[in-house]
């Protein structure tokens, strides 16, 4: 049964079924329900979208205000009247060394967004004609074998969230690779599982910075004399670990809870004890299997920022957290910039999750 | 393929003794004890049945009497407590693909198409077969529930009377000597449920296995079996009374309906469940 994938069933898959109004709109003719549905499920969204950026507007002007009055209050206080005339005709001017530092407006906002891609670029383009520069004499040293010249410069914005999405991909695979297998087999003894419960129940809610500090008590120790990338190794693991202990819960769960229907027909059929794993009990468990894997994957990108950032490991945890050092006229709203940047891969992880789970259960889809 | 032996030759059972008699499933002395807070709870006891090869039983009794109880025992789905269950004087001692069950609910794996869920069995049965000729075995029965066009749709797309249709392919197609069928129309609508008895009885004309079939409704007991075995009330159930149905086969509703036994006979089964 081959069906034709559809936009809207591709849309409706992923989850953004929120599109349909749009796809209905422009495709054929639109009934009065469609546009009711239009303005419902797409101007009423765009509305708490201007709502929201509003908001913050008036606030980041609002502090605005109170940060420069403080500052002119300040000058007078400490150095009189012409003092706090010059800081006001400095903040007025748009000077930046007297600018008022707090929170940054929308359009500080998108213009260091714009500023960071500028930036990404440059430094692409000097990575390029580093690589083209280099090229023939790294060929030499391999032939001669010693280390290729690599580019030390700065990572570009783009480069730290690849670094970063690498880095939560290793640990979600580290994660999938201990939780899955050990949840299958505690879910499938009862013994294993009231024996190991404790030791779950206790390290599920330890903090990731305690992991980190674990997995860098054990790393430190065990990469000593190699010169690997052990910050990226501490991060991932740790990431991992973080992570790990909603699909631990889930698998062995879903494993331990198959309708006793189906095992009845195992019974009844006398599958072996790997047919019965394989062709019922795992099956039967993806659902809940892929739920586990998505909070993993979820809890896994949460955590990483923080384990970034202590770990003093590339990505967009330290980019954060070097902006915050860094103290710069624009560092806050750079900050700003890497939080919808993180929101929206962590949003756009979980579709990917959830598109995989409806894909895989097969309560949800029907003949796809 | 294996085919089930019609004649009356000696079977050697387990312990030794001759089984010569017509004999598929003896049940002597079968006891079912729950143990409680309050005590043991006895659900069956002293229950004697022999049931013979070929043979259609229809079991009926009051709800929570033990019916399903008897029937998962014989399965080997639930452990003996007393007495025994042979099968051609082989006493059971756990599940096995000798003994088919079909459930109230189809336990269809959702995940699988129709002709996978037929496979499942298939394959465990006649390992030696080649693929093709499992598959063959597998179409064949689904098939003969009159699912032709629907091997390759997923077992959850398909409607409830499909799926119990699917359930009765993957019965039949492990060959199994003995049928267990525990209420399977139980949940359908009644004009489905006439349409699985018709092609029940037709595949069991044709297969001739040896089925023992709970059930709650009067009419379907009647039609479908030879002897309808009628259990008492709980606790301590037994086999509180045995009706012989002597239509001849192959039987069609309307004859039976039409039949001057009918009504006597179903007098008699009403009579023994509201008493």
């Amino acid at each position: 049964m081959k069906q034709s994938i559809t936009l809207s069933k591709v849309t409706q898959l992923m989850g953004f079924g929120f599109l349909k109004p749009i796809t209905v709109l422009f495709s054929g003719k639109p009934q009065k329900e469609d546009f009711i549905n239009f303005l419902k499920k797409i101007v009423v969204p765009l509305l708490s979208i201007v709502l929201f950026i509003g908001l913050w507007q008036a606030g980041a002007s609002a502090l605005y205000n109170k940060e420069a009055n403080y500052k002119i209050e300040k000058a007078l206080a400490d150095q009189g009247q012409l003092a706090a005339d010059e800081m006001k005709a400095c903040i007025a001017s748009g000077e930046i060394s007297c600018q008022p530092n707090t929170l940054p407006s929308p359009a500080q906002v998108w213009a260091s967004f714009k500023t960071l891609i500028e930036d990404h670029k440059i430094i692409s383009a000097d990575k390029l004609a580093f690589k083209e520069k280099t090229a023939a004499m790294n060929e030499k040293r391999i032939a001669a074998g010693k280390d290729p010249i690599t580019y030390t410069g700065r990572p570009s914005f783009v480069d730290q969230i690849v670094t970063s999405l690498k880095t939560v991909f290793a640990g979600f695979l580290l994660a999938l690779l201990i939780a899955v297998p050990i949840g299958i087999v505690i879910g499938l003894s009862e013994t294993l599982r009231s024996s190991f419960n404790w030791l779950i129940q206790i390290f599920k809610p330890v903090s990731p910075v305690v992991w980190l500090l674990l997995v860098f008590m054990i790393v430190k120790t065990l990469t000593k004399d190699s010169n690997s990338d052990s910050a990226f190794i501490i991060s991932f693991i740790s990431v991992g670990l973080c992570a790990m202990w909603a699909t631990l819960v889930n698998t062995a769960m879903g494993v331990s809870s198959v309708d006793k229907d189906y095992i009845n027909v195992a019974k009844v059929l006398k599958l072996g004890p790997m047919q019965k794993v394989f062709k019922v009990i795992l099956p039967s468990s993806l659902p809940l299997i892929f739920t586990g894997l998505r909070i993993t994957l979820s809890v896994a990108w949460m955590v990483l920022i923080a384990i970034e950032l202590l770990a003093q490991s590339p990505g967009l945890g330290s980019f954060v957290w070097e902006e915050f050092q860094n103290g710069a006229i624009d560092s806050n709203s750079k900050i700003i910039v890497a939080m919808f940047i993180i929101g929206i891969i962590g949003f756009l992880l979980d579709r990917i999750m959830l598109t995989i789970q409806n894909m895989v259960s097969f309560n949800k889809n029907e003949g796809v | 393929m294996e085919t089930i032996s019609t004649n009356t030759e000696a079977i050697v059972s387990e312990n030794g003794i001759q089984f010569p008699s017509k004999v598929m499933l003896d049940l002597h002395n079968l006891k079912k004890v729950y143990p409680t807070p309050k005590g043991d709870y006895v659900v069956l006891e002293d229950l004697n049945l022999q049931i013979m090869k070929e043979e259609f039983i229809t079991i009926i009794g009051h709800s929570g009497c033990g019916k399903t109880t008897m029937l998962s025992m014989i399965a080997g789905l639930n452990p003996i407590s007393g007495g025994n269950i042979a099968v051609l004087g082989n006493p059971v001692k756990g599940p096995g693909p000798d003994r088919g069950v079909i459930f109230q609910s189809p336990s269809l794996m959702p995940w699988m198409t129709a002709l996978e869920n037929v496979l499942l069995g298939v394959n465990q049965v006649f390992p030696h077969a080649s693929k093709k000729e499992r598959k063959e075995i597998a179409k064949y029965y689904l098939h003969k529930v009159g699912l032709d066009g629907s091997f390759d749709k997923k077992a959850i797309a398909l409607s409830q009377g499909m799926q119990q249709r699917v359930g009765i392919a993957r019965a039949f197609a492990i060959k199994p000597k003995v049928l267990l069928l525990d209420e399977p129309f139980g949940m359908l609508d009644s004009l489905t449920r006439g349409e699985l008895q018709d092609i029940l009885i037709e595949i069991w004309n044709k297969e001739k296995i040896t089925a023992v079939m709970i059930t709650h409704d009067v009419d379907e007991a009647i039609f479908l079996a030879d002897r309808v075995v009628m259990m008492t009330s709980g606790p301590k159930a037994k086999i509180g009374d045995i009706l012989n149905i002597d239509f001849e086969r192959p039987r069609t509703r309307k004859s039976v309906l039409e039949h001057n036994d009918y009504y006597e006979y179903r007098k008699h089964l009403i009579d023994f469940l509201e008493h």
